[in-house]
Order: C-alpha cells, then sequence, then structure tokens
C-alpha cells in the first residue's frame, strides 16, 4: 500500500541539519567547559591561603592578591550604589512618565550606542574628565564613576525590559482603584520588575569584574589594603582583573591563571546567586 | 427617584475620531444596567469616561458632562483618587496583583491611608464575602492571588474593587475570559450586588444584559441608539437598528 500513513519518509537533509545542530551546541559548551577546565587545572596550583589572605610585599616576602580583591569589591560596590538609582530612576521615567516620541527615542538609542562603545574609550574618558578635570588623578573613586557611565546604559536598558513586561492590566487595575502614579509603580510596578532589574545589578557585577581597559588609567594598579575604610577611595587600587592583566604582561603566568580561577569562580557564584534569588522572588510574587 | 449618575452631550474624540456621539444617559441607583452594541460601538469607552480612565490617553478629548450624585465628574477639582473609589471598576482579563489575596484585597484600602491591622483583615474578609469567594479562599488568604483559578481571580477583583466601599461598579465584559460556570456564578454575584451599588456593565453577550440587567443601551458607531428596560428593550425595540442587532441581522 503507497497512500497509507505509516510509510517512513527519510531526507537526508533533515539529518544534516540534526547533526549540525547537535554539532554547534557541543562546540559552543565544549569551549566553555574547556576553558574553565584548563583555568582550574593551570590556577588551582597558584591558589593557597597566602596567595589570598596576604598583600605581595617585598618585605613580608609575601605574594597575594588580598589588595586587588577587596579593591574589585569597593569598586562593585560604590559603582551599584551610584550607578543602580540613576539607571533604575531613568528606566522609571523613560517607560512609565515620558511621553513615547521623538525624545525617547533618541535617548533609547543614544544608550544603546553607548552600550556598544569599546571600554578603552570609557576609559580615555574617565581619566581626562574625573582624573583630570575633577582632579580625582588615579584613585578608585574615577575607576568608579568611570565604571557608572559605563553600566547605565545596561541598567537602564534591563530595568526598561523588565519594566515592559509587566502586565497592562496591573497599571489599569491600580490606576482604576485609585491609586496615585507613583504609589503604583512602587506598590505594583517595581516588585513585579524586581528579578528584571536584579539581573540587571548582577550583569553589571559581570562587567565591573572583567571590566581592565577602563580601569587601568582610571583606578589604577595599586595593591594596598585601605589603611582606612573611607580614604581608600582617593588611593589607587588595581582590581582583580587588572592584577591579573599586569601579570601577564611581565609573563608571571602561574599568578594569572591564579587570579583568573578566582574570577571565574567568583562570576560562577555570582551568577548562581542571581538565579537562587531570582527563582524565590518569582515564586513569592 | 433620582438618578446616581446623569451623562449630558457627551462627545469623545481621539484624535480626529469622534467616538462618542452626543449620548445623553441617566442612570438610576442600585440597578444594573447593560451596554450592548457591536465591536468598537464606543460602549467600553464610555464604561472608562464615568471613572475618567480615559484621561491616560493621549489626545483624548471630552465633552459635556457627566455628573455623580450632581457632582460634575471633569470638575478641574475633582481628585481622581477619590472618584476612583467611589466609583469601582472590574476589567475584561482578570487583574489581581502578583500579591497575595489578603494585600490584593488590602491594596485600595491602603492607598486611601487606612492601615491598622484588625481594619483591614474586616475589610479583606467582608470584601471577599461580598464577592461570594470567601468561603474557597479564607484558608490561603497568604497565598499568591495568581495560583486561583480565572473565575475565581475574576471574583478577587470584585472584592478588591467592593474593599473601597465605592457606590458605583463598572464592568467592562467581566465574563467574557470566563468558562459558563465561572459567568454564571458571577451573573449571580453582579445581581447581588445591586441591592448595595449601582452597576453599570459592558458586555457582547445579549442572553447576559437580558438575564442580569434591569435597563439596557443599545450602541452603533458612538452613538447610544436607544435606552430601556431590559425587557422592554429585547421584545419591543423601538428603533430597526436595536431591532435588526438584537434578532442577530448583524454583530
Amino acid at each position: 500500500m503507497n497512500n497509507g500513513i505509516c510509510r517512513k519518509t527519510t531526507r537526508i537533509s533533515d539529518y544534516i541539519l540534526k547533526a549540525l545542530i547537535y554539532l554547534s551546541a557541543i562546540i559552543s559548551v565544549g569551549i566553555l567547559i574547556c576553558i574553565i577546565g584548563y583555568v582550574a587545572f593551570r590556577g588551582i596550583g597558584s591558589i593557597s591561603w597566602s596567595f589570598l589572605s596576604t598583600v605581595t610585599s617585598e618585605i613580608n616576602n609575601t605574594f597575594g592578591i588580598l589588595g586587588n580583591i577587596v579593591n574589585t569589591l569597593y569598586i562593585i560596590i560604590i559603582t551599584l550604589v551610584i550607578a543602580t538609582p540613576i539607571g533604575i530612576g531613568a528606566a522609571i521615567y523613560l517607560t512609565e512618565y515620558a511621553k513615547p516620541g521623538k525624545t525617547v527615542r533618541l535617548i533609547e538609542f543614544t544608550t544603546e550606542t553607548l552600550s556598544g562603545i569599546p571600554s578603552i574609550i570609557y576609559g580615555l574618558f574617565g581619566m581626562v574628565f574625573f582624573g583630570k578635570t575633577l582632579f580625582l588623578g588615579t584613585s578608585i573613586l574615577c575607576g568608579c564613576l568611570t565604571l557608572t557611565i559605563m553600566v547605565l546604559p545596561l541598567i537602564v536598558r534591563t530595568t526598561q525590559e523588565a519594566l515592559r513586561t509587566v502586565p497592562e492590566g496591573y497599571r489599569t487595575g491600580a490606576l482604576g482603584m485609585g491609586a496615585a502614579k507613583w504609589y503604583m509603580i512602587r506598590t505594583i510596578i517595581l516588585p513585579s520588575a524586581l528579578p528584571g532589574i536584579v539581573t540587571a545589578i548582577i550583569l553589571s557585577v559581570g562587567r565591573i569584574v572583567g571590566e581592565s581597559a577602563a580601569l587601568l588609567f582610571t583606578a589604577g594598579s595599586g595593591y594596598y589594603l585601605p589603611k582606612a575604610l573611607f580614604s581608600h577611595i582617593f588611593k589607587s587600587g588595581g582590581t582583580l582583573t587588572i592584577q591579573m592583566y599586569l601579570s601577564m604582561e611581565r609573563g608571571e603566568f602561574d599568578s594569572a591563571f591564579g587570579i583568573a580561577f578566582v574570577l571565574v569562580v567568583i562570576v560562577l557564584i555570582i551568577n548562581t546567586l542571581t538565579k537562587i534569588i531570582t527563582n524565590k522572588m518569582k515564586k513569592g510574587a | 427617584m433620582r438618578a446616581k449618575i446623569e451623562i449630558k452631550d457627551l462627545n469623545l474624540y481621539y484624535g480626529a475620531n469622534h467616538a462618542l456621539k452626543n449620548v445623553n444617559m441617566d442612570i438610576p441607583p442600585r440597578e444594573i444596567i447593560a451596554f450592548i452594541g457591536p465591536s468598537g460601538c464606543g460602549k467600553s469607552t464610555l464604561l472608562k469616561t464615568i471613572n475618567r480612565m480615559n484621561d491616560l490617553i493621549d489626545g483624548v478629548n471630552i465633552q459635556g458632562s457627566i455628573t455623580l450624585d450632581g457632582e460634575d465628574i471633569y470638575d478641574k477639582n475633582v481628585n481622581t483618587t477619590l472618584l476612583r473609589k467611589k466609583i469601582g471598576m472590574v476589567f475584561q482579563q482578570p487583574n489581581p496583583f502578583p500579591m497575595s489575596i489578603y494585600d490584593n484585597i488590602a491594596y485600595g484600602p491602603r492607598i486611601h491611608g487606612i492601615r491598622k491591622k484588625a481594619v483591614l483583615d474586616e475589610i479583606v474578609e467582608t470584601s471577599l464575602k461580598g464577592a461570594a469567594i470567601f468561603n474557597e479562599v479564607k484558608d490561603k488568604l497568604k497565598k499568591s492571588a495568581l495560583n486561583l483559578s480565572g473565575g475565581q481571580q475574576q471574583r478577587l477583583c470584585i472584592a478588591r474593587a467592593l474593599a473601597v466601599k465605592p457606590d458605583v461598579l463598572l464592568m467592562d465584559e467581566p465574563t467574557s475570559a470566563l468558562d459558563p460556570i465561572s459567568t454564571l456564578k458571577i451573573e449571580e454575584l453582579i445581581s447581588e450586588l445591586k441591592k448595595n451599588y449601582t452597576v453599570a456593565i459592558v458586555t457582547h453577550n445579549m442572553q447576559q444584559a437580558a438575564r442580569i440587567a434591569d435597563n439596557t443601551a443599545f450602541f452603533l458607531t458612538g452613538e447610544m441608539v436607544e435606552m430601556n428596560r431590559t425587557d422592554i428593550l429585547f421584545s419591543r425595540p423601538a428603533d430597526k437598528r436595536t431591532e435588526d442587532y438584537i434578532t442577530g441581522r448583524f454583530g
């Protein structure tokens, strides 16, 4: 019988395409695993308690990255403290208040362009503007302000996406109850958009941790521990990534891989935390 | 009997589109009025005009007057928060907020400054009872409202609207997204509500209007063609266009 429905059709092109798709998946996952594996393999040997808990010093004859870890934390926290409120505020303005039109499209186009600019350009601008014009020199604060400009577009855009996915029914519902606009945003819109906003912050942390070009000439490469909590922000301070760059430049590949391993672990921890937090918040909603 | 809401010479434009043409209507208190008509006839627009939800749309121009108990709701001194406290609204798609059942109901009272837990507890219970959903949810008030079924969500939204003790309830096709059983429950509920509230309901479903409404108004392309007691409008329509619509010749 030739007109039944059980005839098996095999097309070679289907098989080839299927094979290619599997191959692409294997390549992309494989490369990632290879890199992480290689970094771990080369780096784990350099990791020791003194590597993580001391500062490089000729006098004490120690070699360690604690100063860079502290600087990284400084830069992450200060940058986020400045960038997050501004970014979220701008996103709220653009999605909830501004009348759609030329101005909004111009701002959105600008933020989109800004997020695609090579980070060395932010570094150049930061060095000249914050460093020279505002007399911040090469300091952690100068680096943080530079990074603020760099991550702002990311925060604005991701938050905007999150705000746009809040169902229109929540808005009409709240306004129909007599809620004032800001009350509605505070009680309904922001909580619903929170997972997206957290994602924006995490992505920013990722960019800050991975940044070198924008920081090299703004925050510099200092590796000392803070002498005082606050005044440290006016000192030069290199992040882990900067230290890694310097190590590579000097051909110290063992310590470079050690730092790389620490960075990979930090990024993995951050991503896992994000997943946990967003899942929890989604369940809570 | 004095009208609860009086609409006089109401014209509404969305930009160049003349969406409501010279609408005049008296809505009597503690009765149900249904707005029927084909899509795009202006019935939902009229409903949204009554609690000024159209204010939020760009390019809307409204002329004429709407009064609630004799007060012009488009007066420039009107506080829309207080207006919407008196005139609550239930939407086509059930839209509970992504929070607990309790917080959904307490949302309105909190807008109006009620913070005391004992008072809120009381409001939540009476509102849920008023919307005939209390027994189904009384053991899970702290659970998310989004886990309820569509019909339960819609009754929750009605309860949420009742929580601010409105005078008038506007309902924009409240059952069109629901199954027949849930629809029946909501219809029973609406019939119950008219003891205490004035209800205006937009519906696509003429049987629904016939089942629950005391008065029915028929709209066509922005005009109110005819309004009458529901049984009269459906049995002896005065206008040919009404007759054509209710006998299913178009729409």
